[in-house]
């Protein structure tokens, strides 16, 4: 059997990363982040990793070093947050359109400005659409389940993409929780030795990476990469049920809460899901039919699969820890939308920004965004689409 | 210890950039390329900066490069092959590799001296076992002959054009190769196509130091310098003969001039044929004209005094 310990989100990511034991980690630090590559370095001077380090002097150089070295042929990983991904911005499109293998920890925080180092999604949601695979966490466990798993996701040879893990910053990545911990050889076996593909290192074949494509063909490879995105679905849920061979832990596509006989829904990301599941059986409780779906697999997003597990509620709210400026409703939201758009009967969907900037995330929000879904389900009537809350007025 | 070169020797070996690369003819990039790698007795994988050399060497379906080259982005050769020689280090500690293979860098001056500067003095500072290689044509060729911050005082480019208020580039160049050699690698060198034998030698001898090592090279471009197309060495010979680009080496920490010129021209002889400078011989620019020279005189003063070696006379 594994272990149980009591552990931060970081800890927990920084020990997948150890048992998984990649070859070369380029990184540089940023909070909420650094605490991962800190863990993971200790690791690296006390020999219980074979990974050699590259410490960079910036985030763009720490994704250009990972491209390098996935493009050499071997299994490569960094972390970063916030302004951190946003320097990366270049190289996470080089990354995908290369199809390098590349495992990332995001630990999520707010962008600048103004400046705040605390728990927000803009940062990866303003890498979502960049090629990569993303996976988030609702908590420690799930951000070290994901973890092991997104080595396997990037690196299946029908896919070779990067895969990012999202954790939110301080309130995952900084608390302590009860985490299961897989045995050393079980992920050692599970992660599998690294296959390598048109690796620059071999001097038989040699290959040319990053070449100038122009009219010509620029589309048809934009194309290809959209396809590659269509299969990774499906290696997630066969990933997910390996995994669960060794775990027993079961993962999807998204995760449902008592959402088969719901009539209202929330929709949430990561760790603020936990707080918004009590308040769900609350309502329960009460003979209220509310339930939750948590995306997991952020992209490529399952739109059908999401859209058939809505489809059939009265009133469904979105809750997004990011906003969109120019008078856009919250990336979650478009998401959601999207995956509603085809049917004809579809819930009546509403949008709340919460937790900006590392604002609590409350019991009552929940009730607040609930009780307004009881009404609009009875109503037919809504307020407002989108609305923020837990912000002062 | 690097073998002698031998002119024999090296016709026997093969091209390792084709010919049928899209560059413009009489470029001087490719040819340094080629002088590179014909120069190196290992296996080499190159990254290479976003750049004329790149995007004309590198398209779609073809390659010129019979070697393993990887392009990034434009600002990260330097930390691309960072990446890509750490690889080679762990892959080689864990037995699944045993080759001997270098590793280099090309990157034109805008992706040297400026938006890769940061990524080249990281890669430097880590002691990666690599060579970077700019190839410096004093300006962004690629994206129509701007000015750098390796565009000489007072060339006429698409972002300082001369006019009737400015005349040129106003400010000098950067020194980077002293400023490379500042970062206490082990060899940082100038190097010009026109001074064959020396280019190769710098290169043999810097594969065979471990580290970090760099590289400046001349590389004339007559669609940026507004020259004939037959006359990249021409120029760059120049280049030497008029101590504009002194060819000199720096080996931990030892300046050494590699090439003297047997009688030093005035600098007018490397400006007068390239259209970039026409502006500079109207008798209002006259001052111009003076200015660099004395900025070259001084510059070649400095470096001789600096120069601890026996100099080799010009042929
Ligand atoms: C981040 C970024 N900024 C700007 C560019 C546009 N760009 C591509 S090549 C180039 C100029 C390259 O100049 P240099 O490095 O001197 O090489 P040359 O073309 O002269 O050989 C520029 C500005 C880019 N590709 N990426
Ligand atoms: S523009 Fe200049 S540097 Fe670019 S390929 Fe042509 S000659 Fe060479």
């Amino acid at each position: 059997m594994g272990k149980i310990v009591a552990a931060t989100g970081n800890e927990a990511v920084a020990e997948a990363l150890r048992q998984v034991n990649p070859d070369v980690s380029s990184a540089y630090p940023i909070t909420p982040a650094t605490d991962i590559m800190q863990r993971f370095t200790s690791f690296v001077s006390n020999g219980k990793v074979k990974t050699e380090m590259i410490l960079v002097e910036s985030e763009h150089s720490a994704m250009s070093g990972c491209i390098g070295a996935s493009a050499a042929g071997g299994r490569v990983m960094t972390a970063t947050s916030s302004q951190g991904l946003a320097l990366m911005w270049e190289e996470l499109f080089i990354a995908s359109g290369t199809r390098l293998p590349i495992v990332m920890a995001l630990v999520n925080r707010a962008l600048s400005a103004p400046l705040n180092i605390h728990g927000d999604h803009s940062d990866g949601m303003g890498a979502r659409d960049c090629g990569w695979i993303q996976l988030w966490s609702e908590n420690a466990q799930e951000a070290y389940d994901n973890t092991i798993q997104a080595f396997r996701i990037a690196e299946h040879m029908d896919i070779r993409l990067p895969a990012m893990v999202c954790l939110d910053g301080f309130i995952v990545s900084h608390s302590i929780e009860r985490i299961e911990y897989l045995e050393d050889e079980k992920v050692r076996n599970f992660a599998g030795e690294f296959k390598q593909l048109n690796p620059l290192l071999d001097l038989e074949h040699p290959v040319s990476y990053g070449p100038l494509i122009l009219t010509d063909y620029y589309m048809e490879y934009r194309r290809a990469q959209d396809e590659v995105m269509s299969k990774v679905p499906q290696v997630v849920l066969d990933v997910a049920k390996d995994f669960e061979k060794i775990s027993g832990r079961k993962y999807g596509l998204f995760e449902t809460y008592r959402l088969d006989d719901a009539e209202i829904g929330l929709v949430i990301l990561n760790s603020a899901a936990g707080t918004s599941k009590d308040v769900i059986d609350e309502f329960r409780n009460r003979g209220i039919k509310a339930g939750l779906l948590k995306p997991r697999l952020y992209r490529p997003f399952p739109y059908k699969e999401i859209g058939e597990a809505l489809k059939g509620l009265k009133a469904v709210c979105v809750l997004d820890r990011a906003d969109a400026f120019g008078g856009s409703y919250g990336p979650l939201f478009i998401d959601i939308a999207s995956s509603l758009y085809p049917y004809k009967d579809k819930p009546i969907l509403i949008n709340k920004i919460y937790g900006l900037g590392g604002r609590d995330y409350m019991p009552a929000h929940a009730e607040q965004a609930l009780s307004e879904l009881v009404e609009a389900a009875k109503t037919g009537k809504i307020k407002q689409i989108k609305e923020y809350i837990g912000v002062r007025e | 210890m690097a073998t002698e070169l031998r002119l024999k020797e090296l016709s026997k070996k093969d091209m390792l950039l084709t010919s049928g690369h899209r560059m413009c003819s009489g470029c001087g990039a490719p040819i340094i390329v080629k002088m590179v790698l014909l120069a190196s007795e290992y296996p080499i994988i190159a990254a290479n900066a976003t750049g004329c050399l790149e995007v004309s060497t590198c398209i779609s379906d073809y390659t010129a490069w019979k070697i393993p080259w990887i392009h990034n982005a434009f600002e990260n050769a330097a930390a691309t092959i960072s990446g890509v020689e750490t690889m080679y280090r762990a892959l080689k500690k864990q037995g699944k590799i045993d080759k001997e293979i270098k590793f280099i860098a090309f990157g034109g001056d805008g992706g040297t001296y400026d938006i890769g500067f940061q990524s080249l003095s990281g890669a430097m500072e880590r002691g990666h076992d690599m060579i970077y290689i700019c190839y410096d044509n004093g300006a962004y060729m690629n994206t129509g002959i701007q000015r750098s911050s390796a565009t000489p005082f007072g060339a006429d480019t698409t972002t300082c054009p001369a006019g009737s208020v400015i005349p040129g580039k106003p400010q000098n160049r950067k020194n980077l190769t002293k400023i490379m050699a500042a970062h206490n690698i082990p060899y940082a060198a100038q190097a010009s196509p026109s001074h064959w034998l020396d280019l190769m030698k710098k290169v043999r001898k810097a594969l065979e130091i471990k580290g970090p090592k760099f590289l400046n090279i001349i590389s004339p471009c007559n669609r940026g310098w507004r020259s004939r197309t037959d006359d990249a060495i021409q120029l760059s010979r120049l280049a030497v003969e008029t101590c504009y680009w002194p060819l000199y080496e720096i080996e931990d920490g030892v300046t050494k001039i590699t090439v003297t010129p047997k009688e030093k021209k005035p600098i007018a002889d490397f400006l007068k044929p390239q259209g970039r400078f026409k502006h500079l011989f109207a008798p209002e620019n006259e001052w111009m004209l003076k200015k660099i020279q004395e900025d070259i005189d001084k510059e070649w003063a400095g470096l001789q005094k600096c120069s601890a070696a026996e100099e080799k006379k010009l042929e």
